[in-house]
């Protein structure tokens, strides 16, 4: 299925929450946050798209339009057909509900947006920080991250020779 | 080690240090602390073409049983307190050669928000080997000019105001 | 879903007390395949859980992207999996150039396949010969480095590096095969090919070795796709797919070669076995595409015209390889400056561990390291 027919059918089944398709070959399908798990489980359980893999989850800031994206990139291995889905929740309050009971790769998926991006998801069984240590303060993948001083007393400036 | 030609062939003359020394150098082993992309080339240099093993260096897994610790790859701030650890588990005499650019100064990632711009804000360093990530032939010289810094250490004659290491 | 692992019975005498220990396994520690951390919670020597710990590797490589530019990234990106660096480098460059529009002369792919192929086999060897010093058996990781060490003096003369090569740019490759890099190429496929039939005597269906990983870690094909897991994990679970066939790029759709899957011949497809087995396989086919790329091989640049300042078009991409340890998503997001506005890399082995700790409720303790080397995972990848 190509596109145009996997957001037509998802207008079909979801209505509103589902926005316009964007122009271009790789177009994502933006969906409202809140409708996200249902969307998300017929993705998978749908024997049309039986999208059974989710390839990628990203996050991505946008502070111009104040708003954090999360970008879902899915695939089929019975259909071998791919699809974008995005979801934006606004900076300042940024929470949306899991995808770990659908595709339980997004648990650790989503923890590293939460970690890197601050984006809450409701619903996760095990919501904490990945990457950086527990004790770090800020969301480095933001635009507006200031790098720390120091850390426990570890200088992050080094001098140059130049 | 000096040898005096008047003495008969089964007597050789030295000094102690340079004895004690001789012992040491030829068998450093060191701690297993390959954290990125030098670790590989520390394996290779341990492998069978350039063998450090022929020097006496072999790998220990524990910090308790190894004199030497080559820390290979980056250093990120998270990594950087449990070194220390490391570090502070080393029995003396120890020693630490600071392999690859990313451990020397943080290398390529000094533009990273996480990392540590060099192994040297943590622990004292007496070997550095510039490279990303250096030969088996960079890292076997290292560690020769390491062992040339443990020849010149002394251990008997020690004065009140000197270390018995270069670093105290 | 069910993931049935080696089960234990545990027989306890009337009126033993007995406590869960709380183990912690790395991050330095000569099995853990770079700086990984494991919490183990063991009961005696059975584990019932296993929670991975990452991060100890994080060189923030995403946010660098954002500050060093389109050219400027390519040496990062080795970093990102310096084990089998050639097809991360393909994937950033394939990205850019879908990006811009720029197509890639035909000599170019080539020589970017060959480089990929000859590392895909340089980074199974690392990974099957420390799996083999994992189980125990010391000897077998010696005889990989030493093929390693020749796969190394090919590409050094082909690149000037040994590990993280930095050989492809945008547009295509950096240098053009030397002089006589063929027939040296062939050479050591020659001597190569019949030490993989040695090797395979050697431990592949030693009876230790096959007790050791046959049964143990099973993960089925739903759980494998539920999990995303990549490459020869993925294949070593029954499911017949790779990137280079079913969804291919660059020259591969030219090239004839067989995708090696998991059967469970020793103990259930599956098993930490099949993962092994697969990627032995995946080596000799590595080597039959190499023999059709030095024959097929055309005469041409091996680089495209691109702009020093590269700015491409407004826009986002999601781009696919197949890396040694399965497919790596790159996806980028352009604003039109030079400099990328967001750069995220999906890797094999960040989904990889994470079914570590399911699949581990329920083994020894000496099967979590069978199970991590299995997987193959590589620290860098999973914390970029």
């Amino acid at each position: 299925m190509d596109n145009a027919a996997i957001h037509a059918r998802l207008q079909a089944r979801f209505g509103e929450v589902i926005g316009a398709l964007e122009p271009g070959g790789e177009a994502a399908i933006r969906v409202r946050p809140s409708a996200m798990s249902a969307v998300g489980e017929f993705l998978r359980s749908d024997p049309e798209l039986a999208f059974d893999c989710l390839s990628n989850q990203s996050g991505v800031d946008y502070p111009k339009r104040g708003e954090i994206e999360v970008v879902y990139h899915v695939f089929s291995y019975r259909h071998r057909h791919a699809c974008v889905l995005k979801a934006a929740v606004p900076r300042d309050e940024p929470t949306m509900p899991t995808m770990a009971a659908i595709w339980p790769t997004a648990i650790w998926q989503e923890r590293e947006i939460f970690d890197l991006l601050g984006v809450v998801f409701d619903g996760h069984p095990d919501l904490r920080r990945l990457l950086l240590p527990e004790d770090w303060v800020g969301h480095p993948l933001r635009k507006d991250f200031v790098e720390p001083e120091e850390y426990h007393g570890i200088s992050t400036k080094r001098a140059s020779m130049f | 080690m000096s040898l005096l030609n008047t003495m008969p062939e089964f007597m050789v003359t030295t000094k102690v240090d340079e004895m004690l020394n001789w012992t040491r150098k030829s068998s450093v082993w060191y701690m297993l602390f390959g954290l990125a992309c030098c670790a590989i080339e520390l394996m290779q240099t341990g492998g069978p073409r350039a063998d450090l093993d022929r020097f006496g260096a072999v790998p220990r897994a524990s910090p308790r049983q190894s004199d030497l610790m080559i820390v290979a790859g980056t250093l990120t701030l998270k990594m950087a307190l449990r070194t220390k650890m490391l570090y502070d588990q080393m029995p003396d005499p120890k020693y630490v050669i600071s392999m690859g650019s990313c451990s020397n100064c943080g290398g390529l990632f000094q533009l990273a928000y996480s990392v540590c711009d060099g192994v040297d804000k943590v622990i004292p360093v007496d070997v550095y080997v510039p490279g990303c990530p250096p030969r088996p032939e960079a890292l076997t010289e290292g560690l020769l000019k390491l062992q040339e810094k443990m020849m010149q250490e002394r251990w008997l004659v020690r004065r009140e105001s000197e270390p018995t290491t270069e670093r105290a | 879903m069910s993931l049935d692992g080696f089960t234990v019975d545990v027989v306890r005498e009337r009126g033993l007390a007995t406590e869960e220990m709380t183990l912690n396994m790395g991050p330095q520690h000569p099995s853990t395949h770079g700086v990984l951390r494991f919490v183990v919670k063991a009961d005696g020597e059975v584990m019932r859980e296993a929670i991975p710990d990452v991060g100890y590797l994080h060189r923030s490589i995403e946010k660098i992207a954002e500050k060093v530019g389109y050219h400027g990234f390519m040496p990062y990106t080795d970093r990102v999996d310096y084990v089998a660096a050639m097809p991360c480098n393909q994937g950033w460059a394939m990205v850019c150039e879908r990006l811009a529009g720029i197509e890639v002369p035909r000599r170019g792919e080539y020589c970017r396949v060959i480089a990929t192929e000859f590392n895909r086999i340089s980074s199974h060897l690392l990974s099957v010969g420390s799996m083999a010093m994992d189980i125990g058996a010391y000897t077998p990781f010696t005889h990989a480095l030493r093929e390693r060490e020749h796969i190394n003096n090919l590409l050094e003369e082909l690149c000037g590096a040994r590990l993280t090569y930095n050989y492809m740019k945008i547009g295509g490759v950096t240098w053009d095969l030397p002089p006589g890099f063929a027939a040296k190429a062939i050479g050591f496929l020659d001597r190569f090919e019949p030490l993989i039939d040695e090797y395979d005597a050697l431990i592949s269906y030693n009876k230790i070795y096959v007790e050791r990983l046959a049964n143990v870690a099973v993960i089925s094909a739903e759980d494998a796709i539920a999990y995303n897991l990549t490459g020869p994990n993925l294949r070593g679970s029954g499911v017949d797919f790779d990137l280079r066939r079913d969804l291919p790029y660059s020259i591969y759709p030219e090239l004839e070669f067989d995708i090696p899957v998991g059967r469970g011949e020793v103990g259930t497809v599956g098993d930490c076995f099949d993962r092994y087995i697969v990627r032995m396989r995946e080596m000799r086919q590595s080597c039959r595409m190499l023999r059709q790329c030095f024959e097929r091989i055309p005469d041409g640049p091996v680089v495209a015209k691109v702009p020093r300042k590269f700015k491409p078009a407004v826009g986002e991409v999601y781009v696919r390889v197949e890396s040694a340890r399965g497919d790596m998503g790159w996806y980028c997001v352009s604003d039109g400056t030079e400099y990328p506005y967001r750069v995220k890399i999906r890797t094999g082995s960040f989904t990889a561990i994470s079914v570590v700790d399911r699949v581990s409720r329920g083994l020894m303790i000496a099967d979590l390291v069978a199970v991590v080397a299995s997987l193959d995972l590589v620290a860098p990848e999973i914390d970029r």
